[in-house]
């Protein structure tokens, strides 16, 4: 046989381990250990990364501070940042979060600071000249010119953390979809890594396609060219 | 019927870094309330500078504007209109009016757009109105803001002539019914002849006022052999320039 079934399982063997891992096995407990650590380190990274870049974007004296930091940051390998977490921290569930964190941070900051950056001055003589009140300038006119940019980098920061979880879920954790991969590569069950795999993406694309592209046309629904 | 608040600018120096002399220098004007006075004069005079001072956007010179006897920058916000629509492109037309004046109802929104002639077209956003209508609705802003103080800043410049005859009439219209103070920039002196009532025209740097001219017929009701004489008394005074 050209494709032997142990190495190129059939996508309708594959349908069926699937469903029997959720059934018998840990596929449900993995992908929540997988989706809360990825759910945490991305809020935790999207909050501290757009405070971070609505300053340096603001700052010319934050700015030049440091954004070679942040070079430093998009640059500096993730298993490297993760490495030195666990040696650090030892291999905890607070370690790996921290590090996939610092690994998205810079490109939130990054995204963040030129939206900043991209306002139009206009708007601010706007706000003066009508008297806005501050929390009505940032909910009016910051915010909206913000949006699509903190859109922007939840999405790029979102498919950093997906692959960058697992990975250091192989590195170092008791539980998870990278984990549970790394123990399906030790007995070479390529059948158990195309299902496990199989299942991460129909939850990537669930979020996609339920949460993420819905809020996106809501909050730029304003954008839609006139047909 | 509301009457517009008087205007008295006294500005004794006002500069910027990248100009050699200052733009303003010992500068005054009054302006009666109720007038519809047009600024006029060649582009970087300190047309603008002088409707954001008014206006209170712009804090940073010596010397002081007041609106009815209280620093601009302290008084109610004046109705502004800029160069450009500048319309909020995530707001529809009913949400841009109420967005700079919280206070205003969705009724009294809709029935500013009424009066621009914007019926219909409240749930509109910017990207799809044309340019005109898109000025209207700044106009209606400014209007729901303060009804007594208009500041139009170049309010008809890039619109065809056609745009700005319609935009004109609107104008005249609202100030025919409210009687605000309106002050009105322009490098066009037939825009002047067709709305005001005052036409005030610098030149120079600093700039100075080489003419000022009050008209006894009502803006409105001109004919179009006056507007013609009007426009081409300021064009001729603004060609004259200082030495």
């Amino acid at each position: 046989m050209l494709f032997p079934s142990r190495l190129f399982p059939s996508p309708l063997a594959v349908g069926a381990h699937v469903v029997d891992l959720a059934l018998n096995g840990k596929l449900l407990p993995d992908l929540g250990k997988t989706l809360s650590r990825a759910a945490v380190a991305f809020v935790v990274a999207m909050a501290l990364g757009t405070a971070a870049g609505i300053a340096l974007g603001r700052s010319r004296v934050a700015d030049r501070l440091f954004s070679a930091w942040v070079v430093v940051g998009l640059n500096i390998p993730a298993i490297v940042i993760a490495i030195v977490l666990y040696i650090w921290l030892g291999l905890t569930e607070f370690a790996l979060i921290l590090a996939v964190v610092l690994n998205k941070l810079p490109l939130v900051i990054a995204t963040i600071r030129e939206g900043v950056r991209s306002f139009d001055p206009a708007y601010d003589d706007l706000g003066r000249a009508f008297r806005m009140p501050f929390a009505r300038r940032l909910r009016l006119i910051f915010l909206p010119q913000l949006m699509p940019f903190a859109l922007a980098a939840a999405r790029t920061g979102l498919s950093l953390i997906w692959k960058i979880v697992l990975v250091f879920e192989v590195l170092g954790s008791d539980g998870g979809v990278g984990f549970r991969i790394s123990v399906f590569f030790q007995f070479f069950d390529i059948k158990g890594i195309v299902a496990y795999t199989t299942a991460f993406i129909l939850v990537v694309f669930a979020f996609e396609y339920l949460v993420l592209r819905p809020l996106e046309r809501h909050i730029l629904k304003w954008r839609q060219v006139r047909t | 019927m509301s009457s517009g608040p008087r205007l008295e600018i006294d500005v004794e120096g006002k500069k910027f870094d990248f100009l050699p002399t200052p733009l303003l220098d010992g500068f005054r004007l009054e302006i009666e309330p109720s007038s519809v006075v047009a600024l006029v004069g060649p582009s970087g005079v300190g047309k603008s500078t002088l409707l954001r001072m008014i206006g209170g956007v712009d804090t940073l010179f010596s010397g002081r504007v007041l609106v009815d006897g209280v620093v601009a920058a302290e008084a109610p916000p004046a109705g502004f209109v800029f160069q450009d629509p500048r319309l909020l492109p995530w707001l529809t037309a009913l949400d841009n009016i109420r967005a700079v004046r919280p206070e205003t109802t969705e009724s009294e929104a809709e029935a500013m757009l009424m009066r621009v002639g914007l019926k219909g077209f409240e749930r509109y956003y910017p990207h799809e109105l044309s340019g005109g209508m898109q000025r209207r609705v700044a106009l209606a802003r400014a209007f729901s803001v303060n009804p007594r103080l208009l500041l139009l800043d170049e309010p008809f410049v890039s619109l065809d002539r056609t745009l700005v005859v319609e935009m004109e009439q609107v104008l005249l219209t609202l100030i025919e019914t409210n009687r605000p103070t309106v002050l009105l920039v322009t490098h066009l002196p037939e825009d002047a002849a067709t709305v005001a009532d005052r036409a005030v025209v610098l030149s120079g740097r600093p700039a100075k006022i080489v003419a000022d001219y009050r008209f006894a017929s009502a803006a409105g009701q001109r004919p179009r052999a006056e507007r013609e004489h009007i426009a081409n008394q300021i064009a001729g005074a603004a060609a004259e320039r200082l030495p």
